[in-house]
């Protein structure tokens, strides 16, 4: 039986590969080399909630019916008996109550899409904390960055789609900020929406970008991420043999083929188990859309609650003295939607695109990096992670201050006060905390490559001394201990030349100075050979 | 009667004497329970105030002053808010109150049911005010739970939430969760706006359209069809448990799958 599976499988592959040579590829990916640990399957939680949102999306197409002409709810819903609302809404009604396996496809594709930006998220923050950025792969942390905008709009898109009151003040709060910027606002907003808000043509046009435009354009770059990622071969930790000439793991087949594989199923399965559990956005408790009603509780998604946050953060007057809106010439200039809104968010999500470019700057070397660091071995790096993440922290919990504020039983008011402190004080602390404990850390390492691990073993000497048995390291440990880079911070050309005359482009490497002495002026080196050597000799 | 002298010894006599007793006992209660319901609703005498005149004195007086006319800055008058607004503030153990802060909570009643409508009888007779709601005004099987989705949301949804789960307001004080109110109480704070809480006529919304909102915050109590509900919280919950929950989970599970790494 065998012998004749294995004779009609090869009989088959054969006459594929003879007729598409195929055989050279599938050789290729099925012994490319991987590395092996748990966060770099992060990425992949990214990628199967993908799938699934494509899966379960396709689903809800064959009943959504993306109209705003109004009709009249005839259904099952007591609730919703004779209430007027787009069609929209009432086929979302129709495809939650009475289409089999409707709500439960829902709740999948909305629990995956908030799985997808978290995975996203934090595979994005596994490659910053861990250097995996540097050179060669800046270009494929831009298509990563830009998935992650990508992963946004597709979010924002479908969550607007079932035209409920709860999405539709989402959407009043874009159209706000839109018009908040200067001159041309108010033409995008009516072009966006063909006429004033909320309009009769928003729906088709989200439609057609969350089913057809955004997850295009994502399908088009997973696909060159995932290039990038087998063109540069996969970063690896450090460790025993591991250098940033070679990678030590395991092929793709047999092994990550199945873990792989099987993980999609693992996803695909936490999904389900949790959309059958939890109720995710009842639009039938929040009604169809209609501009006058607001509800207490009304927040975005997760993603873009740290827009809401800063929204909610901006004071409208500056220390009640200084009004954040003007007006020049009829035109109205509102600085307390266009800065928490647009360029707050621009300046962050700037600067985290351009951060390979800033780190490169600073340490100036130009090799590429397949080691990754230990977090702690770069300890600015980890300390801007730690000062983003808390300051991002900081938004999502202002955007959820009401929500906190009935919990806790606090004043919304002071929560809002203390978070207008927090937001500049905060990361700051967290950064210098953060690069501290790295520092201390790296410093324990240097202690445990010198003189070994305590083993709590006391021993008495011939001439009676006392000592405690230090253990030394073994190799591999040792290793992942030194092997990291010692960057000493920039040295430049001076201003003047001896004739003095000032120099072409020192402005700019005075800046590259500055961020390296920010980088790399307090720095605990790697254990030397010599070192060790001298530290070994005085213990025996 | 021979007929019934035959059967006397039958075997499921003593069973159908049995629920005959049941049913005649329940039907007195039935009975007495509507009556006396129907005689704190609009039957209360002049007994009863002076019953209540005392109660007032010796638990409210503190505050309100000994003839209801309030305390500057320490509690309002209580001439003519009506039985109704006694009713609410007593009966859900809002009054007496716990401690001075943003706003009074509502714990256990401090007083009996026979306590609390001899209070209102005493503060509705220093002054005309809203009634007690009968127990027809606040039926919610007779209400349209649509028509109240729509009142709800466009007069409660704002600080109550959108389902009644409650929600924030300024500096410390809230809006509750009305699941657990009854309708009545759910009637009277419309009509007599306790504490932040705007009074809505019956101009504003009339004695039907209460009841509706009633079936509307009624109809909530069957859950949710899409399982547990997360405290109705809305998209920052869903948040939260997306990441501790799902992204959680799996993330534990890559763990597990990646264990023979370095």
């Amino acid at each position: 039986m065998g012998a004749r599976v294995n004779t009609a499988a090869a009989g088959t592959a054969n006459w594929v590969d003879e007729r598409t040579s195929i055989g050279g590829f599938v050789k290729f990916f099925a012994r490319k080399l991987f590395p092996d640990h748990w966060s770099f399957m992060l990425g992949e939680i990214a990628l199967y909630s993908f799938v699934v949102l494509l899966l379960s999306g396709v689903f809800l197409t064959a009943f959504f019916v993306p109209s705003m002409t109004i009709v009249e709810y005839d259904g099952p819903l007591a609730t919703m008996q004779g209430v007027e609302m787009s069609e929209a809404f009432a086929s979302t009604l129709h495809m939650s109550f009475e289409v089999p396996g409707g709500l439960l496809m829902r709740q999948i594709h909305h629990w995956s899409a908030l799985l997808f930006t978290a995975a996203i998220v934090t595979h994005m923050a596994r490659v910053f904390f861990t250097g995996a950025f540097r050179k060669p792969r800046e270009l494929n942390w831009l298509v990563g960055f830009t998935l992650m905008i990508l992963s946004l709009a597709a979010g924002f898109s479908g969550y607007s789609l079932p035209d409920d009151v709860l999405s539709g003040n989402g959407l009043r709060i874009i159209e706000g900020v839109t018009r908040s910027i200067p001159i041309v606002g108010e033409y995008i907003s009516y072009w966006i929406f063909g006429g004033e808000f909320p309009g009769e043509i928003l729906i088709p046009r989200l439609f057609t970008m969350h089913v057809l435009l955004v997850p295009g354009l994502i399908l088009v770059l997973v696909a060159l991420h995932l290039f990038l990622v087998f063109l540069h071969k996969h970063t690896q930790y450090p460790g025993g043999g591991r250098k940033d000439t070679n990678v030590v793991g395991l092929p793709l087949f047999p092994v990550y083929t199945a873990k792989a594989g099987g993980f999609f199923f693992v996803v695909f399965g936490i999904i389900a188990l949790v959309a059958a559990i939890f109720t995710i956005n009842p639009v039938w408790n929040y009604g169809p859309y209609d501009p006058s009603p607001v509800s207490a509780g009304t927040q975005p998604d997760w993603y873009i609650l740290f827009v809401d946050g800063a929204l909610r953060l901006m004071p409208g007057w500056l220390f009640d003295i200084i009004p954040m809106e003007w007006e020049f010439w009829g035109y109205t200039l509102s600085l307390n939607i266009l800065i928490p809104a647009l360029i707050l968010p621009g300046l962050f999500f700037g600067f985290l695109a351009l951060y390979p470019w800033i780190e490169a700057w600073a340490t100036g070397d130009r090799g590429e990096k397949h080691v990754l660091d230990r977090p702690r071995n770069a300890p600015v790096r980890t300390g801007i992670g730690v000062a983003l993440i808390s300051f991002y922290v900081i938004l999502v919990m202002e955007g959820s201050n009401d929500i906190i504020a009935n919990l806790f039983h606090l004043s919304l008011n002071d929560l809002t006060y203390f978070f207008r402190i927090g937001i500049f004080v905060i990361p700051a602390l967290a950064f210098w905390i953060t690069r501290r404990l790295a520092i201390g850390l790296q410093r324990k390492d240097r202690e445990l490559v010198l003189h070994g691990k305590e083993t709590g073993r006391i021993v008495r000497h011939e001439h009676g001394e006392y000592q405690e048995v230090h253990e030394p390291l073994t190799d591999q440990e040792r290793w992942i201990l030194v092997s990291y880079d010692d960057i000493a911070p920039l040295e430049i050309e001076p201003e003047y030349n001896d004739r003095g005359v000032r120099r072409k482009g020192y402005r700019w490497d005075h800046f590259k100075q500055r961020l390296s002495r920010i980088y790399f002026e307090k720095r605990i080196s790697p254990v030397t050979p010599e070192e060790l050597a001298e530290a070994q000799h005085a213990h025996h | 009667m021979n007929a019934l002298a035959r059967h006397r010894y039958h075997r499921a006599a003593p069973v159908v004497l049995v629920l005959l007793l049941l049913a005649l006992i329940t039907g007195i209660a039935a009975a007495v329970s509507t009556a006396s319901s129907a005689d704190a609703a609009t039957a209360t005498t002049a007994e009863d105030a002076a019953e209540g005149q005392k109660l007032f004195a010796a638990n409210c007086a503190s505050c309100h002053g000994l003839d209801a006319t309030g305390t500057d800055g320490v509690a309002p008058s209580l001439v003519g808010v009506g039985a109704a607004a006694v009713d609410f503030q007593v009966g859900t153990g809002r009054m007496p109150m716990q401690s001075s802060g943003p706003q009074a909570i509502a714990k256990r009643a401090q007083f009996s049911e026979e306590e609390i409508s001899q209070l209102a009888a005493y503060v509705a007779s220093l002054g005309a005010g809203p009634a007690i709601p009968t127990a027809e005004q606040v039926d919610p099987e007779l209400g349209d739970a649509a028509n109240g989705m729509e009142l709800f949301r466009t007069n409660c949804a704002m600080c109550h939430g959108s389902v009644g789960g409650g929600g924030a307001l300024t500096q410390g004080k809230y809006a509750p969760n009305l699941w657990e109110t009854t309708p009545t109480h759910i009637y009277e704070a419309m009509l007599t706006g306790p504490q932040s809480m705007p009074v809505f006529n019956d101009a504003n919304i009339t004695p039907e359209g209460k009841r509706d909102i009633i079936a509307y915050l009624k109809a909530q109590d069957e859950g949710s069809p899409g399982g547990l509900r997360l405290g109705t919280i809305g998209p920052v919950a869903e948040g939260m448990w997306g990441w501790l929950v799902a992204l959680g989970l799996i993330i534990a599970s890559t763990v597990w799958i990646g264990a023979r790494s370095s």
